[in-house]
């Protein structure tokens, strides 16, 4: 499974209108499972969340991937 | 002083009323001679309904206001007779910048689709605007514009709506029907009549600045998130007409408006944004809060809610005029329904619930776009940042970069008047029911056109066939028959081919067969279209008694 850096958010059943919708429900979700958290709370809950994601993916040839796109920008 | 425009006046003549104490009676007022209220007296005068526009003031919008038009707005101007006006005179730009700190993370470039006759958005100063609707709403014969006529009271019994108005002669009263309120964000007629608007100021405090350049400059968005001239707020550019910059700068909700709009603050700031060596003069400077809240329903009775006095939104995504038009297109052609006695008043009540629904998503974009601009926690200021670094080498990051999206017409997909699709048809594409219409080139009595020219303001039957020659006795029979109905179905067919279709019914030519390609159109596709450029349902096949049944649904007469 090759890494995917292109647009790749929507919900399944949900007809969306315009490109951008989706990733932007995506981002309203994820900074609102953040509200009323305290920042070493919120740091738990992204550690919590990436490892979450990891193990959906599985493949650890695409995890290696995502972890050097993410590092090289760090 | 302005430097590139001069204001308007517009003369105000005393009204008979005061002299003579009779209490004018009329049919529609509308309060308010924003774009929006301009806008409602435009399209009613469509319909052939006399209207009064009352405006406190006798000139266009002061200072620093709407800047970008979109689409949609512009295929309502249009309807309205001021769209060439507004697009000549508006300038438009497809290039788009996005900086964070001191790098472009990336740009882009909103080539506009092909085959619409409309951009996806022009730039122009909100006076022009106005300028240009006042100018045409002067033209209509239907239409009485009081300049300087205040609204100092309002009560609603029965059937009437009664007004005071104040003026530098002195009061009248006022009888109406309906009454449109266009009064803007503080609504006075929102005040007097106890209506409430719930929502949130977002805390925060915009210094929007129109400069005019000296020298050359790109007809470029550019857009900084935490720049080194103003570190970690926000920073738009945007091109107007006659050379015209408009710049927000973000201050936080700890700034002071006062001092923050001295030149001697505001000065150094651009200065520091454009580089030393470049010549340009301040224009207006203002600071400014937005609201993001709306009415709980926008009808009450007689009483019509239309633009910022029902729903107001933060600048980002520009929607506030540009949605306010989308109102009135919307209301237009119910009222007149109701007005003649062939809708219940009960389409008023779809009046406010389709534009609740577009306020609603007016709404969310508008604090997706604040809340990516200002993030308000550090995660998420974290999570911002991510994505701007991101952005820099990767599509998906791009896609997340919000400074605002570009106002689009809601879809309408749950609307009460639509009539679904029913099996078997099956159709693809983006025109459904509820769907704003995507326009096409066409061409009617071998002259260029386009189809959003062609049809509004009633409804339209749109008929695409092989052949116009082809059609049948009784499919012919069938259209024209749709004319004669109570609300009354203009059929217009639409073909590949040159020719005209019998029985007198008038037919477009797509010729690239692009209107049927945007429709998802074969040989017998029948689109019910409502007045305000809607689709309200659609067919494989043609049956009259569908059509009428949709139409019923569509005005609420089911
Ligand atoms: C900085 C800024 C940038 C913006 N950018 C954009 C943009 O790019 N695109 C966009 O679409 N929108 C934009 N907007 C929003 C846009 O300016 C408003 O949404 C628009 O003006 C609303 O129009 P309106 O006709 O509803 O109200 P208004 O324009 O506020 O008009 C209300 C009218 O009612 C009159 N009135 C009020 N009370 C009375 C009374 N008692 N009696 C008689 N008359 C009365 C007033 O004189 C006024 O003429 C921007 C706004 C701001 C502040």
């Amino acid at each position: 499974m090759a890494l995917n850096l292109n647009p790749n958010f929507a919900e399944a059943g949900k007809r969306y209108f315009n490109a951008y919708a989706p990733g932007d429900d995506f981002y309203e979700m994820l900074i609102g499972a953040h509200r009323d958290l305290s920042d070493e709370q919120s740091e738990l809950l992204n550690a919590r969340l990436i490892l979450v994601l990891a193990n959906h993916i599985g493949d650890l040839g695409t995890l290696r991937e995502a972890l050097d796109v993410a590092r090289e920008g760090v | 002083m302005l430097k590139t425009y001069s204001y308007p006046k517009f003369e105000y003549r005393t009204p008979p009323e005061i002299a003579s104490g009779q209490t004018l009676k009329v049919p529609v007022v509308v309060v308010g001679a924003g774009p929006v209220g301009l806008g409602a007296a435009l399209d009613l005068q469509l319909h052939d309904v006399p209207v009064l526009v009352l405006d406190e003031d006798d000139t266009v919008s002061i200072g620093s206001r709407g800047v970008c038009y979109a689409k949609r707005a512009l295929e309502i101007l249009d309807r309205y007779g001021v769209g060439d006006a507004v697009c000549s005179k508006g300038v438009s730009w497809n290039v788009g910048r996005t900086f964070f700190r001191e790098q472009e993370v990336y740009n882009f470039n909103l080539v506009p689709e092909p085959d619409h006759h409309r951009p996806g958005m022009v730039n122009l100063q909100q006076y022009y605007l106005e300028e240009y609707l006042a100018a045409r709403a002067a033209s209509r014969p239907k239409i009485e514009l009081r300049w300087k006529n205040k609204v100092v009271s309002v009560a609603q019994t029965g059937m009437t709506v009664t007004l005071k108005v104040e003026t530098e002669d002195g009061f009248y009263t006022v009888e109406t029907d309906w009454l449109i309120a266009a009064d803007g964000a503080r609504s006075p007629i929102r005040r007097m009549l106890d209506l409430e608007i719930d929502g949130k100021v977002f805390m925060d405090r915009f210094l929007i600045a129109d400069v005019v350049m000296k020298a050359d400059f790109p007809s470029e968005r550019w857009f900084w998130f935490d720049p080194p001239f103003h570190p970690g707020q926000s920073v738009l550019l945007h091109r107007q007409t006659d050379s015209v910059y408009r710049i927000d700068f973000q201050l936080g909700w700890d700034a002071d408006p006062e001092e923050a709009k001295k030149p001697e603050n505001v000065l150094p700031r651009i200065k520091a944004m454009l580089g030393d060596q470049r010549e340009f003069e301040l224009e207006w400077v203002s600071v400014y809060t937005f609201q993001c809240r709306r009415m709980g329903r926008f009808n009450h009775g007689r009483v019509l809610f239309v633009g910022d006095a029902a729903h107001q939104v933060s600048p980002f995504g520009a929607r506030g005029a540009n949605s306010g038009l989308q109102d009135v297109d919307n209301l237009g052609w119910k009222l007149k329904l109701v007005i003649d006695g062939k809708a219940p008043m009960a389409l008023l009540d779809s009046y406010s619930e389709e534009r609740i629904f577009a306020a609603d998503e007016n709404l969310v974009n508008s604090t997706r776009s604040t809340d990516f601009i200002t993030p308000k926690s550090k995660v998420s200021r974290t999570f911002r940042n991510a994505v701007l670094g991101l952005a820099k080498d990767h599509a998906f990051g791009r896609a997340l970069v919000n400074s605002g999206r570009l106002s689009v017409p809601a879809f309408l997909t749950t609307s009460s008047l639509n009539t679904p699709d029913c099996a078997p048809d099956v159709f693809a594409g983006r025109m459904v029911p509820g769907a704003p219409m995507d326009d096409a080139p066409v061409l009617d009595n071998g002259e260029q056109g386009w189809l959003l020219n062609k049809v509004g303001n009633r409804f339209f039957a749109l008929y695409f066939a092989d052949d116009p020659k082809s059609l049948d006795a009784a499919t012919v029979a069938t259209l024209s028959d749709l004319s004669c109905a109570g609300v009354a179905v203009q059929p217009l067919v639409v073909s590949p081919k040159p020719g005209a279709a019998p029985g007198g019914i008038p037919t477009l030519v797509d010729a690239r067969g692009i209107a049927a390609q945007r429709y998802d159109a074969q040989q017998g596709t029948v689109y019910l279209l409502r007045p305000d450029q809607h689709v309200a349902a659609r067919w494989r096949t043609l049956d009259a008694a569908k059509v009428k049944a949709a139409v019923a649904r569509a005005t609420c007469n089911a």
